[in-house]
């Protein structure tokens, strides 16, 4: 009906959209989606072949699970329960395999670990995808690895090694946080400033220290200053000016009831506006699934 | 998906592997019809992820009408949701297809 979306701003990895004529319960439906149900792939199983690291093993297998894959979830399969081998449709394996060592040219006096040693930051650069069955023809251009190249998994010194192999799956956030798309998403309504009588001169001014900047302009008509609401989008809500006994009564702070302003920030597996468009699907997805079960159990 | 109650007119759906993101939408549609006398979930124990959804129409609708009309208008909302946020983004000159 009378319901429309505004994208106001697209960046890298964030998006920022209106929803208006829309209701509470679906605004928050989506964003619950969009953080808890939107599929991913994340390590799930980390199979520790040496690790002399200083890190310990389950540390060390929390914080991989924890790093985003580069991996479209929509390609995979979920794994079935009980099934601990993994196929080739639902499980990607990466390895990581890497040991420091002391470099022979470094000077006698440094103390820089760059300097003395080799390889003692493990990055998530480090690990590679080792296709498994037929994946290579499967995906014969993809090039799945961690969406940061720049992330520091473990530091080590000569001798220490570490070499891990790495099965992801594919799972939603409500098993396991790692498994969610957003960064956050979030949304909140957008606000309503009246200003119940005209305000003039130094009131004006000060009224337009009590809002965020950009909120409150102040006009020049007929040789004095008055204040305007110029862009009620900005406004944080920070009921500053119910602190000042002057201005308390002559404004409303009030929400637009269904005007409301989302924010989804991607971890860089999905562009945010697919994962919104996922979560909307799957909503859909979850309706279809009771009308199935509706028509297929006899009611009594 | 479990179903009892006393006649046709009051239904309490139990819906498992649900909670407030299909609950809370879901009634909110239901309610919207005029049919419907009362409808309400709740979740009986949070450790358990299943709610229990009730439908009681009045008059001699038979429960499982406004319970079906809510899924699908809420399937159309998500629908209409979607194909305006699709078409959003795409670039100005396509949008005038759509």
């Amino acid at each position: 009906q009378a319901f429309r979306v505004d994208i106001i701003r697209e960046e890298e990895g964030a998006l920022e959209f209106d929803m208006v004529g829309i209701d509470a319960a679906i605004a928050n439906a989506f964003r619950r989606i969009l953080l808890a149900e939107v599929p991913t792939m994340a390590v799930e199983k980390v199979f520790v072949y040496n690790n002399t690291s200083i890190v310990q093993d389950e540390i060390l297998a929390h914080r991989l699970g924890l790093i985003p894959i580069r991996a479209d979830p929509r390609l995979f399969e979920y794994r079935n329960q009980g099934d601990e081998e993994g196929t080739e449709i639902d499980t990607l394996q990466f390895q990581l395999k890497i040991k420091c060592s002391r470099n022979p040219q470094a000077a006698k006096e440094s103390s820089d670990p760059n300097e003395l040693y080799f390889n003692h930051k493990v990055y998530s650069k480090h690990m590679t995808w080792v296709p498994l069955g037929n994946q290579t023809d499967l995906f014969p251009d993809a090039d799945f690895r961690p969406v940061h190249d720049d992330i520091l998994i473990a530091l080590l010194r000569p001798g220490q090694e570490i070499d891990v192999l790495m099965h992801c799956v594919k799972g939603i956030g409500k098993d396991h946080a790692k498994f969610s798309p957003v960064a956050t998403a979030s949304y909140r309504l957008l606000p309503d400033i009246t200003l119940l009588q005209p305000i003039e001169d130094e009131a004006a001014e000060m009224l337009q220290k009590c809002f965020s900047p950009g909120v409150i302009e102040i006009q020049n008509i007929k040789g004095k200053k008055v204040a305007r609401v110029a862009n009620a989008r900005l406004d944080t809500f920070s009921r500053e000016v119910f602190r000042h006994e002057g201005l308390k009564n002559l404004v409303r702070l009030a929400r637009v009831r269904n005007h409301y302003i989302f924010s989804v920030e991607s971890t860089g597996i999905l562009p945010p506006d697919v994962l919104v468009s996922e979560a909307i699907k799957i909503l859909m997805g979850k309706c279809q699934r009771f009308l199935n079960e509706l028509d297929s159990v006899p009611m009594e | 998906v479990q179903a009892d109650g006393t006649d046709g007119n009051c239904i309490t759906f139990v819906l498992h592997d649900e909670d407030h993101t299909l609950g809370n939408s879901l009634r909110y549609m239901v309610m919207k019809n005029p049919d419907v006398e009362f409808c309400g979930y709740c979740i009986t124990h949070p450790s358990e992820s299943k709610i229990n959804f009730r439908i009681q129409t009045r008059g001699g609708l038979p429960a499982v009408e406004p319970f079906r009309k809510g899924l699908n208008d809420l399937m159309g909302v998500c629908q209409h949701v979607l194909n305006t946020f699709e078409v959003r983004l795409l670039p100005e000159e396509l949008r005038g297809l759509f």
